[in-house]
């Protein structure tokens, strides 16, 4: 039975297709899971997703490079869907107009406790220089945090996981937490999720309404160009 | 279809080779979005009106990316369960870091959002109590 799994798997291991399709199955799966536990905020699929695909990976033995061989193709989407938030953005530009001023206080205050937050309670708890500057840039965009990690003394490979993780806990927590502090407005929703999460909690706000995506659109962009001045300015006040 | 995956992925290289000509701090994708967001505010002032200033292939190209925008970090998202290694040291502050700096961050950015709107009295828009798919 072995001999016959190995003779299938194995040419079929070669192309994209299978790890592709798990990838895909996957995540239907996670979104049919959501909707079963009635949207409730811990079943997200992009976790779910995530942590099935990463179950049978360790099951068949895969290693991650061979995965990514297939998923890449999913992956090389981001870049035009990060563009497609210009729609959105586009759509409700009166609304953006309109509320400038809460969207700079929002965006300059939002982004100076995520970085010093993160870097205050890594260093209270004992971790080093290292480790605090892997979490300080975490919240912008990954390519813009791993490069910021990267100059600050960071580990950009552990940069890379943070902004994942985060992105995960702000999808899950971001709509109950803002709706328990009695934040009910779509602009401050979309906003949050995109200065606190980036793309994985952008993408958990952006489907539901147009006006949220417009906001979490311009929260990613806005937060990466913030981030990338506070940050390293945040570095020399702890010197290596 | 197609023409919209033109136009994207299209600004997606300009951001791309912009960034690396003039030695941009963001990422091409983000060079892209505002590119279009610029293009489109620009056709919407020159009179094409409202939803009018998307051509419709655009809008619904973006409508399906953006629905599914959480299937496009899985591959990444795998990555990190693969490398759990980086987080095995200082695994305590490291955490703790992760989970405080994300929940102030957002409630933060969400509260001042939020009342500095309405201070400022910007029109208010619900958002309802059940996420609506």
């Amino acid at each position: 039975m072995d001999h016959v799994l190995q003779a299938v798997w194995q040419p079929l291991g070669l192309t994209p297709l299978p790890w592709l399709t798990v990838t895909i199955a996957a995540y239907v799966l996670g979104q049919m899971v959501q909707r079963f536990c009635k949207n409730a905020p811990f079943a997200n699929p992009v976790l779910i997703a995530i942590l099935v695909v990463s179950g049978l990976l360790e099951a068949t033995g895969t290693p991650y490079a061979r995965y990514f061989a297939g998923a890449q193709f999913i992956q090389f989407l981001l870049g035009p869907a990060t563009v497609a938030l210009a729609v959105p953005l586009a759509l409700n530009l009166k609304h953006v107009q309109r509320s400038f001023p809460g969207v700079g206080l929002a965006l300059l205050s939002g982004s100076l406790t995520s970085a010093l937050s993160g870097v205050a309670v890594v260093a209270w708890l004992g971790g080093g220089r290292a480790a605090a500057f892997s979490m300080a840039p975490k919240a912008v965009t990954t390519p813009i945090a791993l490069s910021l990690s990267q100059e600050i003394g960071g580990v950009p490979a552990l940069t890379a996981a943070l902004a994942i993780a985060g992105g995960i806990i702000a999808a899950i927590v971001g709509r109950t937490m803002l709706r328990w502090l009695r934040v009910d407005d779509w602009r401050a929703h979309g906003l949050a999720a995109g200065v606190a999460g980036s793309g994985i909690a952008a993408s958990q706000v952006a489907p539901l309404n147009g006006l949220a995506a417009a906001f979490a659109a311009l929260g990613i962009g806005l937060n990466g160009l913030l981030t990338a001045a506070i940050v390293p300015l945040l570095a020399m006040l702890w010197p290596q | 279809m197609a023409s919209a995956f033109a136009i994207l992925i299209g600004l997606q290289l300009v951001g791309e080779v912009l960034r690396q000509t003039l030695h941009l701090p963001l990422p091409g994708p983000l060079i892209g979005m505002a590119l279009l967001t610029i293009v489109l505010v620009a056709r919407g002032s020159a009179g094409a009106a409202g939803e009018h200033a998307v051509p419709s292939p655009l809008r619904q190209a973006a409508n399906g990316l953006i629905a599914n925008m959480g299937l496009l970090f899985v591959p990444a998202g795998v990555g990190i369960i693969a490398e759990l290694g980086v987080l095995r040291r200082e695994w305590v502050p490291i955490l703790a870091g992760l989970l405080i700096s994300t929940l102030l961050g957002l409630a933060v950015t969400g509260l001042v959002m939020h009342h500095v709107s309405r201070v400022v009295g910007a029109g208010h828009r619900r958002a309802p109590e059940v996420p609506a798919e």
